[in-house]
């Protein structure tokens, strides 16, 4: 007895949070200065996406007939009516951008949430079922991943017809296999497991040992993978956009304003660079949260 | 060993079934009757329609018409180019040295100045140029490098005339397409600006496609430097007197490049998508720019045997790297 009491006594030390709770993780994540920085610039592409409607001076399609690319408000001839120019058929690109964050934003959202749930639904019953199953899943995986992705998501679209839509469906079917493997791996990890084989003891069934049980000890690796998957989606998107293969004219995709831009870009730079800049700064953001989410939230995968 | 090669040589077996069934099943999802499309837009007759419906095979089942792919596929007969009636396999090894020119470059490139970068900032780990390198490669990954590219014709190009927009060469030179890599063949023929003209028209498509690979190489050079910095024998190599230089230069950075060059390796599949947009940007007259140039003109047997080859080139450097680094570490054949 005297011994239990000591070591219940000495286990909690007292200043350190718990191993795996929130505050544990913030105290890893705020470490890091460049998950902050992507944090915030996340947090101001969601509020700029929220409010496009009500910042953004024009409507994003409004032509203004006299003022056909018009150089930004610093340049010899610019105004505040458009303060970063218009583009060729006078829109105000200000305006174009920010309504293009709300597509972004979308992409990365749609992308992600079908190559995360397909991609779950896949690893968990190739790792639970094992077999056949297991390999024709993983085989199918391996086939998948042996074109270059970009060139797949190209293949896909020619299939379905350019468009936004599709172009999503591509990156998707594109990025599904990194998401399967992922989960798969993690499940036959966490299936060796006692709790697991408690749970079966205790009488549960498949689909609530895999989505109940199994499922929630793998949420580390996934968050990460789908913060790192939103820019890539994102950037994969906007490369559909600029070859003319995702969103359409004049849909304010980034991408898409880029392949607009390719004819009048070397008198007008500001109709290149600020569609750039922004698909970049979203791009790295993206990039900067999800290492700092693997820093803070797998010990493992830490440098 | 001999064991270890011949399973993944037979892994690639069911591999390249796959990817043949798959771009067999994209000739069949395309929306309209594979005859109709070849005919293009100048429409045909339903009998004559009936009719290469059947010189085609297309009446037979699928399993049937599938099976016969593959005959054909094994044969090394790809199909023709419904815009230029040229063979794929013809088209395709006419425009390969292009691509493989620009992407060996810009891997030389991405390795000649990633790793040197990954080093120094290893040894100085923690110091402004570390934190200034990884910031730098951070958004070296996340570049959208369609843009970077116009952006760098326009810097370079268009405002400084330093580098031409576009091609292989300037128009005024012909040179011999001997080994089809235009820096070689340049070389050796007897116009002495010729190979200036070439070196300059690599220049920005070397950078444009290196950038992401030079992020990735200077990324993983420096962790895996840092990894192996803390390794026991490294602290024996210090404490037996080896200068800083010696220990990081020679000791250290042996053992930490086996993981970047694997790395390197297996990136030939991304390295060809970013070829893609490169060779599209820059109207470089390689495999990428031919694709993207056959979807335009709905050009599906070219798109059809170009994915294919891609697929299995990508295979190939898979197996390659897998093999290589089985002989370099023999832990992993089992």
């Amino acid at each position: 007895m005297a011994t239990l009491d000591t070591v219940a006594v000495a286990a909690p030390p007292p200043a350190a949070p718990l191993p795996g709770s929130f505050a544990t993780f913030w105290r890893g994540f705020s470490a890091n200065r460049g998950a902050l920085l992507g944090f915030a610039v996340m947090l101001g592409i969601v509020v700029t996406a929220l409010l496009a409607g009500v910042i953004a001076p024009h409507a994003p399609d409004e032509q203004f007939r006299e003022h056909f690319l018009s150089p930004p408000v610093w340049q010899a001839g610019g105004s505040w009516q458009f303060p970063l120019g218009t583009d060729d058929v006078g829109r105000d690109i200000l305006s174009r951008l920010l309504y293009g964050a709300r597509l972004s934003l979308l992409i990365g959202l749609v992308v992600v949430t079908l190559a995360l749930a397909a991609g779950t639904v896949l690893g968990l019953t190739a790792a639970f079922l094992g077999g056949t199953a297991d390999v024709a899943i993983m085989r199918f995986m391996d086939i998948v991943l042996v074109f270059p992705s970009l060139l797949l998501a190209i293949v896909v679209v020619a299939i379905l017809g350019p468009s936004l839509l599709n172009a999503m469906l591509a990156v998707a079917v594109v990025t599904l296999p990194n998401y399967t493997r992922l989960v798969r791996a993690a499940a036959l990890g966490e299936l060796a497991r006692d709790y697991v084989t408690a749970s079966r003891c205790a009488g549960a069934g498949t689909l609530r040992l895999m989505f109940d049980t199994v499922l929630p000890n793998c949420t580390a690796p996934l968050i990460v993978q789908a913060t790192l998957g939103f820019s890539g989606a994102i950037l994969d998107a906007a490369a559909l956009g600029f070859l003319g293969l995702g969103a359409q004219p004049p849909t304010p995709e980034w991408g898409t304003m880029l392949a607009g831009a390719l004819q009048f870009y070397q008198r007008a730079w500001w109709v290149l660079a600020f569609p750039g800049v922004s698909i970049l700064v979203t791009v790295l953001a993206f990039n900067l949260l999800g290492d700092g989410l693997r820093d803070a939230l797998d010990p493992r995968l830490q440098r | 060993m001999l064991r270890f090669l011949l399973r993944r040589i037979g892994l690639i077996i069911p591999t390249f079934v796959g990817v043949t069934l798959l771009t067999f099943a994209m000739i069949h999802l395309v929306p309209g009757d594979p005859v109709e499309v070849r005919s293009g837009e100048h429409g045909i007759a339903p009998e004559r329609l009936a009719i290469l419906r059947h010189e085609m095979g297309l009446d037979q089942p699928l399993w049937k018409q599938f099976l016969h792919y593959e005959g054909q596929v094994a044969s090394g007969d790809l199909g023709t180019s419904v815009v230029t009636q040229d063979s794929v396999w013809t088209e395709f090894i006419q425009l390969f040295p292009a691509t493989v020119e620009l992407s060996v470059c810009a891997i030389l490139f991405a390795i000649a100045v990633g790793l040197p970068l990954g080093v120094i900032a290893a040894a100085k780990r923690g110091t402004g140029f570390d934190y200034t390198l990884m910031g730098a490669s951070v958004t070296g990954a996340s570049m959208p490098i369609f843009w970077w590219g116009l952006m760098m014709i326009l810097v370079f190009s268009v405002a400084l005339g330093w580098t031409p927009v576009s091609g292989r060469i300037s128009d005024q030179f012909y040179v011999q397409p001997i080994t089809g890599f235009m820096l070689i063949d340049s070389w050796f023929s007897d116009d002495a600006g010729a190979f200036r003209s070439a070196a300059s028209h690599l220049i920005l498509p070397t950078i444009v496609l290196g950038t992401v690979p030079l992020a990735t190489v200077a990324r993983m050079t420096r962790s895996s430097m840092l990894e192996v910095l803390g390794e026991d024998y490294i602290r024996t190599a210090r404490a037996k007197g080896l200068g800083r230089f010696r220990v990081i230069g020679v000791h250290a950075l042996r053992n930490a490049l086996i993981p970047v060059v694997t790395v390197i390796g297996l990136q030939t599949g991304a390295l060809l998508g970013g070829a893609i947009l490169t060779e599209t940007i820059f109207s470089w007259p390689g495999v990428g720019h031919w694709l993207v140039e056959a979807i335009q003109r709905r050009d599906y047997p070219v798109l059809q045997g170009g994915v294919l080859l891609v697929a299995v080139l990508v295979m190939l450097v898979n197996l390659g790297v897998d093999l290589a680094y089985g002989l370099l570490n023999p832990r992993i054949r089992r």
